[in-house]
């Protein structure tokens, strides 16, 4: 794989901008994060606001910002990727035929329900024609929209792509997910990571990158490569070896590790493994206690990544200050091992 | 075209509401028989007025066939029957090569979902979390890929009715790259009230048996299904004992960019798909023999779809037909299903027939082809058309000896 550039990015997410997660991070207690949403009006026809349901008007909005930052206005492809798609206008539509028994129910949560809602009103934002896809591969989905973004590139059929991972909580999917035994129900964002507890803390978050096969002056990151694997039976760590010799890259190249730790007892060992065998020696940092576990959060910290990199600034930990190179790793529900490998430009 | 960059067809699969397999789908195209009828499985208020295309089976028979436990999501018992006979038609031991599994549905498990809801409405503490552990559409491809030992990848796609035609181009992009030597690539989706009654909210459902590309046709009938195509590289093809008969050449994927649900009158989407695919493909229009509709037999589809089919194309146009009149609309299944009878149009030098065509859309310059047609096939255009703009075009060809 040829490498691309990150040229923008921009998440709508429990924290309200990078800058302020460096100074003063969003904290959360309980369960769950929640999305700090902007002022939709920036980008959206008010009166399509009040029909959007959350995700769509977060997904709509990252991806505005992301591409105004490039100056960009019609990118060639627009690849999304989520693992539970628009569920509040699901829920709504759902309910609805529930309580009134088929009957009486109006179109429009219906027509928002279907998982590419948020790439389509992205697509009618810009007008724009071009190449437009969703990926709805659980804890992959984001990945899977990541690997189309790049073999679009490859194949010579665009060189400008933006890709996303969106998604969202609503309270009936949390009211039925909590019952999964998948959260700590006293949480705590401040003491998640390495907490000796079960459970973690849902998250959700928007992220949008637009990806570049040239060098644009303003770019924030080289984006080397990036791997998913499913469901593998092999050793991990071997895995990530064999990622970074394919990249001729090695252990002592990287500059800081960004692992999925999740505060859940049943994970920890997992990523502290990965960490103690293959990165013992770099600086490392976590970062779903900034925005919460859920399936595509690995966009979250990819936003988190470029950003370290075009600023210099790593959260949470002065000594590695200006990394020049950045692997991700991140496994959700251990079930989809995926690696980011990222430099400066 | 060079050999190399050559993807092909070694192995189909298919179960719809004209066959459990790819010689029942044969027989009943051949014979002109429909799968549409008035609702039998399905629980619906809409039973008696909303016809529509179910497999005939039951769960539990589908489970056997299968292989797979009754209770789990009827939309991956369907992808698991298609898929197996995909990978038995095929003959290759996976086992040999890099193999993905790209599947594509619009809902998931939402079959079992909605049986779910009503008790969890009253008491958010009750319903069987059985029935939702496979809610997400990527739960649903996950349990046919491990059933099918596929590991080296597995995604899922969703973009409404072209889902599953995405599915292919991307299993044959993946192939090209050298990323994969064989891929699984197709759709399922098993009809839901979810669906039928959001189609219903939309007024797009005929209460009669659909009549696609007729000039007073009146909607959609849904159907349900699944359909997988096996796609291999040269190298692959080079050890099968039987050579494939088809190709994949040309595929695109475009945005109408006009409305969430309905079509642009031009049918810009649609046009940009076509072109597109043709120009993967190296073919001009002319050298198209057959397109398979979209055509889902909704005044909004099939007036756009034929504006932009006027566009591209002059006199003499290729045959064209919508097998939704036989299938019904099988939403994210569709592509895939209509990909395989393309598969088979060139096969067996077939046009299948585009039912119940009584009268031709008056401001078209051509119309949909009414009879079982024999005649050489090189070339099939096959449109797959959905919510949110998304519209995909692939091209298939006869590989010539």
């Amino acid at each position: 794989m040829s490498s691309v550039f990150i040229h923008s990015t921009y998440a709508v997410s429990p924290q309200l901008s990078f800058d302020t997660l460096l100074a003063n991070p969003e904290q959360y207690k309980g369960e769950r994060f929640s999305c700090k949403e902007p002022d939709y009006t920036k980008h959206i026809d008010p009166k399509l606001i009040r029909r959007m349901s959350r995700i769509i008007k977060m997904g709509t909005a990252a991806a505005m910002e992301c591409l105004l930052a490039a100056q960009e206005k019609s990118p060639d492809a627009i690849v999304t990727g989520t693992a539970y798609g628009c569920l509040a206008d699901t829920d709504q539509f759902l309910t609805r035929l529930v309580e009134f028994k088929e009957e009486l129910l109006s179109p429009t949560a219906f027509i928002q329900s279907t998982h590419n809602t948020v790439g389509a009103q992205i697509a009618l934002q810009l007008k724009c024609h071009k190449y437009n896809n969703t990926y709805v591969h659980r804890g992959a989905s984001f990945e899977a929209a990541m690997l189309d973004a790049l073999s679009l590139i490859n194949e010579g059929d665009a060189e400008k792509v933006l890709v996303g991972g969106v998604d969202e909580i609503i309270e009936h999917s949390h009211a039925i997910l909590r019952r999964f035994d998948l959260y700590k129900t006293d949480g705590s964002s401040e003491t998640l990571i390495g907490n000796a507890t079960p459970g973690t803390m849902v998250g959700e978050g928007a992220a949008f990158f637009l990806l570049d096969q040239n060098k644009q002056a303003n770019a924030m990151a080289k984006l080397d490569a990036v791997q998913t694997f499913y469901k593998p039976t092999g050793a991990i760590t071997a895995l990530i070896e064999s990622f970074l010799a394919g990249q001729e890259v090695y252990v002592n190249d990287i500059d800081l590790v960004i692992t999925g730790h999740n505060g859940d007892v049943r994970h920890n060992g997992h990523y502290d493994h990965i960490a103690r065998s293959l990165f013992a020696n770099q600086p490392a940092i976590t970062y779903k206690q900034y925005c919460g576990e859920y399936p595509t959060s690995s966009a979250f910290a990819l936003w988190l990544a470029s950003n370290i990199l075009s600023t210099g600034k790593v959260p949470g930990n002065t000594a590695a200050a200006s990394p020049k190179k950045i692997l991700i790793y991140n496994n959700y529900k251990l079930n989809y091992p995926s690696v980011y490998l990222l430099s400066a430009c | 075209m060079s050999n190399e960059q050559s993807v092909y067809i070694a192995g189909t699969g298919v179960i719809s509401a004209i066959g459990n397999n790819v010689t029942e789908n044969l027989a009943s195209l051949k014979a002109g028989k429909a799968g549409i009828r008035a609702m039998q499985r399905l629980e619906s208020v809409h039973k008696n007025t909303l016809p529509v295309a179910e497999v005939p089976l039951s769960n539990e028979k589908l489970a056997a066939l299968a292989e797979l436990p009754a209770y789990i999501s009827r939309t991956a018992l369907l992808s698991a029957v298609a898929a197996k006979e995909a990978i038995r038609n095929a003959g290759i031991d996976l086992s040999q090569w890099r193999t993905g599994f790209i599947s594509a549905n619009s809902v998931g498990g939402m079959d079992k979902t909605e049986d779910f809801f009503p008790e969890f409405l009253q008491d958010a503490g009750k319903g069987d979390l059985q029935m939702v552990v496979n809610h997400e559409c990527g739960a649903v491809t996950e349990i046919v890929a491990d059933a099918l030992g596929v590991k080296d990848f597995v995604t899922t796609i969703s973009t409404a009715c072209s889902s599953s035609a995405n599915s292919i181009f991307l299993g044959a992009r993946m192939i090209r790259q050298g990323q994969l030597d064989v891929v699984i690539a197709g759709g399922t989706d098993a009809l839901t009230r979810f669906t039928l009654n959001g189609f219903n909210t939309l007024m797009i459902l005929d209460q009669e048996y659909c009549q696609p590309f007729d000039e007073n046709r009146r909607g959609l009938n849904l159907g349900e299904g699944a359909a997988y195509l096996v796609l291999v590289s040269p190298k692959v093809a080079a050890t099968l004992r039987e050579q494939p008969a088809a190709q994949i050449t040309g595929w695109a994927n475009a945005n109408d960019a006009h409305h969430q649900t309905a079509s642009s009158p031009e049918g810009k989407g649609n046009l940009l798909a076509m072109e597109g695919a043709l120009k993967k493909a190296g073919l001009q229009p002319s050298a198209i023999d057959y397109i398979n509709l979209h055509g889902t037999g909704t005044n909004n589809n099939d007036s756009s779809e034929g504006a932009a089919i006027a566009q591209l194309f002059e006199a003499p146009y290729p045959a064209m037909s919508s097998t939704k009149s036989f299938t019904g609309h099988t939403l994210g299944a569709s592509g895939a299903i209509e990909a395989v009878y393309a598969v088979l149009a060139i096969r067996e030098g077939l046009v299948f027939p585009n039912l119940r065509l009584q009268t031709s859309i008056k401001n078209l310059p051509f119309t949909a082809t009414t009879t079982l047609e024999q005649k050489e096939i090189r070339h099939v255009l096959s449109n797959s058309f959905g919510f949110g703009g998304n519209c995909s075009a692939l091209v298939f060809s006869k590989v010539l000896r």
